[in-house]
């Protein structure tokens, strides 16, 4: 019998996964092949989706971006055997944008079946969570904290010391909450590995909660993610069966267990008292702190939060020793990040790299420049709170202090890169737009200032009084940045700054006739 | 739910719901608990069987919950996805985030409000589609995106929109033929 694997992944999904794996699936029956038709995650190689690979002697092979329309003639090429066709890149792990990456967190994914917990743990699942288990808490603490693991949210909070916190406190019940409310524009690597690999974060989660000493957690996807939240559920229905959640955790004293929740539609709910709010079934209003969540956080208790990336960084950091994890990276970023190339990109994907590599070897080492041939202009990394990057700065290492430098921020490590045809001051105007439709409400700055940035924007793109609205946008931006209660009107500035001192010209454009006044209805 | 002491503060019904909505809130809110931190679960299942959140529902709901009809309308306000009328047969969301708007959706947007006949946010006449902007669906590498139920696609031009909407078409079709 030959395996074939059609990934399962939304974005595989989008582009016709399904209708290929049904194709392939007929055609083998027509053919009389024995196959068995394996729905793995993605590889990240997201540019090649549908990526078929067939297991043959040699490895797997992968061919790709496949159509149903070409599976007859894969077939007649005879790709059971692994052989030549145009749409075949020989083995998978040659690819160089696969070959190239330090894959730690995603070491599983796109290679297991996402919800065999066989698969799991033939491949190094459980490995650290069994250790975990053997250990003093404060032991595996300590192990995080050497890793030099930061939140990979986008805030870079050493996450041993979050943990630590909620370690040392003493209340009758402890909470952790997993952030997986991934709006950034250009971010797909929590959903990716949800979908992918969800064992990784059960156990993640499970480790940290053996950690902090909580007992319950929740899991916050947002509603845009259906393949990731029925992932996730029937991946948490499998554990349970399995004794890796629930009472005695293989035999052990633990006790934890899991439930999904469902956003519904909010950004600001991916700001961490704001998704509390919105677990606890309220409006998404982001809190004041003090008090930290690590002291009073779900329900008034003591609750660690952490963002699918850094819990998904720790079974390995486990197995393998917070060491191992310290020594990828540079400076006081340390281990991988999992870069996603996304926008007007050729080959857009999932780049897991240590720290230190730049957005340029980024987009042209692996990204092959714009899709549409265009030069690259402006690359906005972070997600739509993080700054926009003229060419000049497309060499800077990736490194969370490196990045604080230039006025700009790593973030969740989306990559959104577009051509010479993109106008600033357009952009600019989105991000207080986008700003003004999903603030909270909650402070002034944000919710009176995203509308106030819009109307300037749009004054200085008509041409009225250009100069002194100038002036007025970037008072507005230090009163957001220095008065607004939480990140979302405190970093609705960096686009926008950004973005006119980058690119001063789109801000000095003849004003279009009158359009902008419609658009503005 | 007779027996339940009723908090002064509450503005609910005193009788038991009889129209069909408000009967399957209830029943709703019994399968998860009662629980008021299930609000949210409770809100997209109501939404799910019945394609929007009633306005008689919320004081039931409240009641049930044990919250004041107030909260549980300052919930269904706050999220974008919870929808007080009646939507279109098929809602067709269309991101126009930052990657979606560097691969052109804006112009996605145009073809689409023109095809159907409704701008962002509304209805097509026939009732068929509801046609909105969402800002990411985490399909970035390939822009511009839409959903369609649980259905993404991918890399959506104004040609591949057509033809997504020519097979919705007749997927309803077959089925009212079915039916």
């Amino acid at each position: 019998m030959i395996t074939i694997f059609v990934p399962r992944d939304a974005a595989a999904l989008s582009v016709g996964a399904d209708d290929v794996a049904a194709a392939i699936a007929s055609e083998a029956k027509r053919l009389e092949k024995d196959v068995k038709i394996v729905r793995n995650g993605t590889r990240g190689m997201l540019y090649l989706e549908p990526l078929v690979e067939v297991e043959t002697a040699k490895g797997r092979v992968a061919y790709g971006p496949v159509a149903a329309k070409d599976v007859p003639d894969l077939f007649n090429a005879g790709f059971l055997d692994g052989a030549k066709h145009k749409l075949c890149h020989g083995p998978t792990e040659d690819i160089p944008y696969f070959k190239k990456q330090e894959r730690l967190t995603f070491a599983r994914c796109g290679i297991t079946d996402p919800l065999s917990i066989e698969d799991y743990r033939q491949h190094g699942g459980f490995v650290g969570l069994s250790k975990a288990l053997k250990m003093k808490t404060i032991d595996i603490v300590t192990e995080v904290t050497a890793s030099g693991l930061r939140g990979r949210g986008g805030a870079g909070f050493p996450t041993g010391i979050k943990w630590k916190t909620v370690h040392d406190i003493k209340a009758d019940q402890k909470y952790i909450a997993c952030n997986a409310d991934e709006g950034d524009s250009g971010t797909f690597a929590d959903r990716m590995l949800m979908e992918g690999d969800p064992f990784c974060l059960i156990e993640g989660m499970t480790i940290a909660a053996i950690a902090g000493g909580a007992t319950k957690g929740y899991i916050y996807i947002r509603s845009e993610y259906p393949h990731a939240v029925q992932a996730m559920r029937e991946a948490i229905t499998i554990a349970r069966k399995a004794n890796w959640l629930g009472d005695k955790i293989q035999g052990s004293k633990y006790a934890f267990d899991l439930y999904v929740r469902v956003g519904a539609g909010a950004y600001i709910c991916g700001e961490e008292t704001s998704m509390l709010e919105s677990i606890e079934g309220k409006r998404g209003i982001v809190r004041f702190k003090p008090p930290i969540p690590a002291i009073e956080g779900l329900f008034g208790k003591p609750t660690i939060i952490n963002n699918v990336m850094s819990l998904a960084a720790v079974p390995i950091i486990l197995a393998k020793g917070g060491e191992f994890y310290k020594n990828y990276g540079v400076g006081r970023s340390r281990g991988t990040l999992a870069f996603q190339l996304a926008g007007n990109i050729k080959q857009g994907g999932l780049v897991e790299k240590a720290f230190g590599v730049t957005t340029r070897q980024l987009i042209d080492d692996w990204g092959g420049g714009t899709a549409t041939g265009r030069p690259v202009r402006a690359v906005q990394v972070g997600g739509p709170l993080g700054a926009y990057l003229p060419q000049s700065k497309l060499d800077v290492p990736m490194d969370y202090e490196e990045f604080i430098k230039i006025d700009a921020m790593v973030g969740h490590g989306g990559l959104v890169v577009f051509d010479d045809s993109v106008d600033m001051a357009k952009m600019a105007r989105f991000a207080m737009e986008f700003c003004a439709i999903e603030s909270c409400g909650k402070c002034t700055p944000c919710r009176i200032g995203a509308q106030r940035g819009v109307e300037v924007i749009d004054k200085i793109i008509g041409d009225d009084n250009r100069a002194k609205n100038l002036e007025l946008l970037e008072d507005l931006c230090v009163t957001m940045t220095d008065g607004s209660l939480c990140a979302m009107g405190g970093l609705t500035p960096m686009p926008v700054m950004s973005a006119v001192k980058g690119f001063p010209n789109d801000f000095q454009r003849k004003a279009p006739e009158k359009k902008i006044a419609e658009a503005a209805e | 739910m007779a027996k339940k002491p009723k908090s002064p503060l509450a503005f609910a019904p005193v009788n038991a719901p009889s129209n069909p909505a408000d009967v399957k809130a209830l029943a709703v809110c019994a399968a998860l608990g009662n629980k008021p931190d299930e609000l949210l679960e409770i809100l997209h299942a109501l939404q799910h069987d019945l394609g929007y959140v009633p306005e008689s529902t919320l004081p039931v709901i409240a009641n049930a919950l044990n919250l004041s009809r107030a909260e549980v309308h300052g919930v269904v306000t706050f999220y974008h996805d919870f929808k007080r009328a009646p939507q279109g047969r098929h809602t067709i969301k269309i991101c126009r985030a930052e990657a979606c708007q560097a691969m052109g959706t804006e112009k996605l947007c145009d073809h689409a409000e023109k095809k159907l006949g409704a701008k962002l946010g509304g209805t097509s006449k026939d009732g068929a589609y509801t046609v909105e902007a969402v800002y990411c669906l985490g399909n970035c590498a390939l822009s511009p995106a839409v959903l369609i139920g649980d259905r993404l696609h991918g890399k959506v031009d104004a040609k591949r929109f057509d033809e997504i909407v020519a097979s919705l078409d007749n997927a309803s079709l077959s089925q009212e033929t079915a039916a």
